[in-house]
């Protein structure tokens, strides 16, 4: 059976090409970045070669990037960093309700180490009202962090409109890019951004790497300490190889491919709603994420249809309670206004650069009847439109 | 215990078989007795449907809403139930279709309790109906 892999938002394949610049970083370049002899020198060259790729992919200097284990390490070094940094000025944090979890239980924590926490809603669509953040914001606000492309319904913020208010307020403004990054525009000055979260496994590089932009002057404090590498902000021996895989995969992505996927995504969702009873959960065109397609199907259950399509090669995800550890609703779809049981009845499809209309065919093809077999067996179609 | 935990959040070959090939899912023509149980907003409904002969359950099906657990719960139990007299039926409980199955992730397990709540409803809808004629 071939695979279709349809869920390249939980993480990607890693590019051959960047594993064949990888390679070498194992038996041959295997220096620490911080020796001083010519295989450290080595190795820190090709660093700060990468260091400088992924500034310049979001219009940022060199020396504002320092390298992590993933998205997960930014986003809680920006948001516990900023906040241990600048207690004197301030204890409140203004996020939104449809974060990564990553970023809502490190505000979670804050909270009980004594912060105070603003969730900001979201419309029907996912988007930030940035009236709402200017409200929110009080004179002991220091941080404001707002995801950019949401992980789950592929929303895209206006991080133009919302980080120009951070900064007319003088608060510092971070954004989860995990997913956005490489897929739409991401610019450290027109945006007004403080502090930026990056990772590589989105965008075919290594599992395990990560990055976070800050800007200079901004007051944070490490969660590490140690040696001192990346600039005293995150001590422990560098992940080279890693590193170098980050930096590849991120030269390799173009406009090119975000046409294609959003070509592909919009033929999809275009498909996928003419199974009868079904929604779209998100926006529609350039605000959305290039590779997101999410959906609602009446009367069903998100793991049962998983379940099916996995069983023809075909690997998606999510956002009912069932297969979430917690047995919650997406708490995104919730936060959209669905009710829990369409939230349960939600199906994500993501794409890559690699995704073929073929394969998007075949799923058009099983799909329907998965929903429909599911369907007679759901004593919910019988009560018809009253769930 | 240990042996469930071992399992991870994987599902039994069994369980998958059951889900993909479910034989006793779909309607029931004037059913003697039905069990509803699990609520949409929880994200697992059951309705179980019973057809009893001389106090025998002669057929049974279900309709379900939910997961691979709830489906193959749902599945197993009207498999366990089929040709039981109603007081063995009643003596059937969430241990047997987790014993029927392998085993269920462990956050699942409320999926094979639900599965022997339904067909108890059930049990307990057909005796009051008998009670009345």
């Amino acid at each position: 059976m071939k695979t279709i892999y349809l869920d390249n938002g939980a993480t990607t394949m890693v590019d051959p090409k960047v594993v064949q610049e990888m390679a070498p970083y194992f038996e041959e370049k295997y220096g620490n970045a911080s020796s001083t002899h010519h295989k450290g020198q080595e190795a820190k060259m090709a660093l700060e070669e990468a260091r400088e790729t992924i500034a310049k992919s979001i219009g940022a200097r060199h020396d504002e990037i320092i390298f992590t284990s993933g998205g997960t390490e930014s986003n809680n070094i920006a948001i516990k960093g900023i906040a241990f940094a600048n207690k004197k000025k301030g204890n409140h944090i203004i996020t939104t309700k449809i974060e990564h979890d990553c970023v809502l239980n490190a505000c979670k924590w804050l909270e009980s180490q004594g912060f105070k926490v603003t969730y900001l809603d979201v419309d029907r669509q996912g988007f930030v009202n940035p009236d709402a953040l200017e409200k929110a914001i009080t004179k002991s606000t220091i941080l404001v962090s707002i995801i950019h492309g949401n992980n789950e319904i592929g929303t895209i913020q206006d991080l133009e409109a919302l980080g120009k208010i951070c900064r007319k307020h003088n608060v510092y403004f971070h954004t989860d890019a995990c997913q956005s990054y490489t897929k739409t525009e991401l610019n450290v000055k027109k945006q007004s951004l403080d502090l930026v979260t990056m990772n590589s496994h989105k965008i075919h590089g290594p599992k395990g790497v990560g990055a976070l932009y800050i800007r200079n002057g901004v007051k944070i404090t490490p969660l590490l300490h140690g040696g001192g590498h990346e600039h005293n902000l995150r001590s422990g021996t560098e992940n080279v190889s890693g590193i170098i895989g980050f930096a590849k995969a991120v030269k390799m992505t173009s406009s090119g491919h975000v046409r294609q996927m959003r070509k592909l995504r919009d033929y999809l969702i275009e498909n996928v709603l003419k199974i009868p009873e079904t929604m779209l959960n998100g926006t529609v065109g350039d605000k959305r994420l290039c590779n997101n397609a999410n959906f609602s199907f009446k009367y069903v259950e998100g793991e049962s249809i998983g379940a099916y399509l996995d069983a023809k090669g075909i690997c998606t995800s999510t956002g009912s309670a069932c297969s979430s550890r917690s047995l919650e609703p997406s708490h995104v779809l919730i936060a959209i206004g669905l009710k829990p049981e369409e939230a349960h009845g939600s199906l994500r499809i993501t794409l890559s650069r690699f995704t073929s209309k073929e394969e998007i065919d075949t799923l058009l093809k099983v799909l329907p009847g998965i929903i429909e077999k599911l369907r007679k067996m759901s004593p919910l179609a019988d009560a018809g439109s009253g769930w | 215990m240990a042996d469930i935990k071992s399992k991870g959040n994987t599902y039994s070959k069994k369980a998958l078989d059951y889900f993909k090939n479910p034989k006793y899912a779909g309607d029931m023509k004037n059913p003697d007795a039905v069990g509803k149980v699990g609520n949409p907003v929880c994200g697992d409904v059951m309705h179980i449907f019973l057809k009893v002969t001389k106090n025998k359950i002669e057929d049974v099906k279900f309709k379900t809403f939910g997961c691979v657990a709830a489906i193959s719960s749902s599945e197993a139990l009207c498999r366990l139930a089929k040709g039981k007299t109603l007081e063995q039926a009643e003596k059937l409980t969430n241990k047997d279709i987790l014993d029927h199955l392998g085993w269920l992730p462990p956050v699942k397990m409320h999926c094979s309790v639900l599965g022997a709540e339904g067909l108890h409803e059930a049990i307990r809808n057909y005796r009051e109906k008998h009670k009345k004629a």
